[in-house]
């Protein structure tokens, strides 16, 4: 598949304003966690060929299915859906729902919704292409919050027992879940160190800056590899950053145009 | 049942690379030949079933056809929404491979007793359930499955199982009638079926004439009406919870088909027990082995 592909920067602000579109119009939530993961998603985005309908080869698996919005969104400016497709998001009938679904997704292959199913399924998968020798790698985004999820930490230890060097998972670590911190809701930290002790190849980098996201995530390693890419939820729009609310809000008649207002400002 | 599983399951995988085996850190002495000769297509996920139910998905949406082979309740229960998120939303073909149905495990108490697997597999769209009653049926009904690409979930006992059939003997897919009678039909599935059989054999001996049904496939479950039609006494026997098995499939077929008949459900009670020790002993504690079944029948009879 040859497509043109716009830089990551222009996929996610592009995506951002998209996504705040979708939340709006559908009064869906998650825009929190969207914008958190938006840069993440972009690089990645924009660097690969993702393979479609099921092939293996490059993929991407979205874990924290919740982060929909933002999810579709990126998919969307990077090609792999009709951009026309986001006006009916989460809304009756709707082909996108509000967890990541992959029925109308060609680029996804597993829906998610219900956290740690996406690292122990892009475990299979990325076993399958080495007893296959078919290349390319296996991009899994996880939350934070979903590392209280026993199943990751499953699939953390068979992965490094196999070394699936094609495994590369990003944590979208903003520190903030359903009710309160990460922090105060159940202790994460030191959280590099967790998955460095289950003998993956672990890297912490800002996961708002680009640059820093591509060298991450794209590295080689001879083990899994996990970026923990630090990051602000809501990101992008000052009265969304930080803010637990923002999780399950959708922004009004105001909000959208302050919102999009700031992103053309800022970003 | 295990070793003709893996058995067949070997001798499939001889013309078949896209059969793959995980196993739970189970199948001790049966699965190490398949391991030794398809290493490929071989996979210990240890003990850690989420992430073996989500790797099979991932393993079958790859293009392989999986199976996951573990005991009693593991592979069901630890990761049940494995199993309907992964593997039923996303309709793969990974087949769940359960040794030790019912109280094959029965000393080894209640966590190890597969008695209510029937109820909540039977609750997952798409999962076609495999019952088979002996060593034969459960080869006819592994290579059958083939052609199926959707979840797949066989119930099977553990070892040492009698055959029951001769080689074609079995009906399969459909109801086998494995002794004849007009007083009562007996409806029943998996490896209690000798059971049933006997019983039938100790009422005959007292002059009393029972037809004897087995039930190979229980999802999707199609009631043999023109069967049930010609009795008026019906009991079900099964090595399962009264709730949710093959005793609640056949009430709701024959209450949605309008037929009045006299039905019993014999099989674990719908409580949790704490008895211990061998199959043949909990078999008869609760009254669904050959004796208990043919007491039930009697008073059914009111002979």
């Amino acid at each position: 598949m040859s497509k043109v592909t716009p830089s990551s920067k222009s996929i996610a602000l592009a995506a951002r304003k998209s996504a705040l579109h979708m939340t709006h119009a559908s009064k869906a939530s998650h825009i929190g966690s969207s914008l958190s993961m938006i840069d993440i998603l972009s690089v990645i985005a924009s660097n690969t060929t993702l393979a479609l309908n099921s092939q293996l080869g490059e993929e991407l698996i979205i874990s924290k299915g919740h982060a929909a919005a933002g999810a579709y969104a990126v998919l969307a400016h990077a090609g792999y859906i009709p951009i026309e497709l986001l006006e009916s998001y989460s809304t009756d009938g709707a082909l996108l729902g509000g967890h990541v679904t992959s029925t109308h997704v060609s680029a996804i292959n597993l829906s998610t919704g219900s956290l740690g199913h996406g690292l122990p399924f892009s475990v299979g998968r990325a076993i399958a292409k080495k007893r296959l020798n078919i290349q390319g790698q296996s991009f899994i985004l996880l939350s934070d919050g979903e590392c209280d999820e026993g199943s990751n930490w499953e699939a953390a230890l068979l992965a490094s027992h196999l070394g699936l060097d094609n495994v590369s998972a990003v944590i979208d670590r903003n520190f903030l879940q359903s009710l309160k911190s990460t922090e105060e809701t159940v202790q994460l930290e030191p959280l590099a160190d967790k998955w460095l002790a289950f003998n993956w190849d672990v890297v912490v980098v800002d996961g708002h800056s680009h640059a820093d996201l591509d060298k991450a995530i794209f590295r080689k390693s001879n083990k899994p590899m996990m970026t923990i890419a630090n990051t602000i939820k809501g990101y992008g729009v000052s009265f969304m950053e930080n803010s637990v609310p923002w999780h399950y809000k959708s922004p009004d008649e105001e909000e959208l145009s302050l919102a999009i207002h700031e992103l053309e400002k800022f970003l | 049942m295990r070793n003709a599983f893996v058995d067949q399951l070997t001798l499939l995988a001889e013309k078949n690379e896209k059969i793959f085996l995980i196993v739970g850190d189970l199948g001790y002495g049966v699965i190490e030949n398949f391991e030794k000769r398809f290493p490929k297509q071989f996979l210990n996920a240890g003990v850690a079933e989420q992430n073996m139910m989500g790797m099979a998905a991932g393993l079958a949406s790859a293009g392989y056809q999986v199976f996951v082979y573990s005991i009693g309740n593991f592979p069901v229960f630890r990761c049940l929404e494995q199993i309907r998120n992964d593997v039923c939303y996303q309709e793969l073909d990974v087949s769940i491979v359960s040794i030790g149905a019912g109280l094959s495990y029965g000393s080894l108490g209640y966590s190890h007793h597969a008695i209510d697997d029937i109820g909540v597999m039977k609750a997952l769209p798409g999962m076609t359930i495999y019952s088979p009653a002996d060593p034969i049926e459960t080869r006819i009904a592994l290579s059958s499955s083939m052609s199926v690409k959707t979840p797949k979930y066989f119930r099977l006992g553990k070892s040492g199982e009698p055959n029951i059939f001769e080689e074609g003997s079995t009906n399969f897919p459909n109801w086998t009638e494995l002794a004849s009678g007009s007083q009562l039909l007996l409806i029943t599935t998996g490896a209690i079926t000798i059971e049933a059989i006997e019983a039938a054999e100790i009422l005959n001996l007292e002059g009393i004439e029972i037809s004897v049904c087995s039930v190979p496939i229980l999802k999707p479950f199609k009631l043999n009406i023109s069967l049930v039609e010609k009795y008026q006494k019906i009991l079900v026997v099964e090595e399962h919870s009264i709730s949710g098995g093959l005793g609640s499939m056949v009430s709701e077929q024959i209450a949605q088909h309008g037929l009045m008949k006299n039905l019993t459900v014999l099989g674990l009670p719908d409580l949790v027990h704490h008895e211990l020790g061998s199959q043949k002993y909990l078999r008869k504690h609760f009254g669904i082995d050959s004796q208990g079944i043919s007491n039930e029948v009697k008073e059914i009879l009111g002979s």
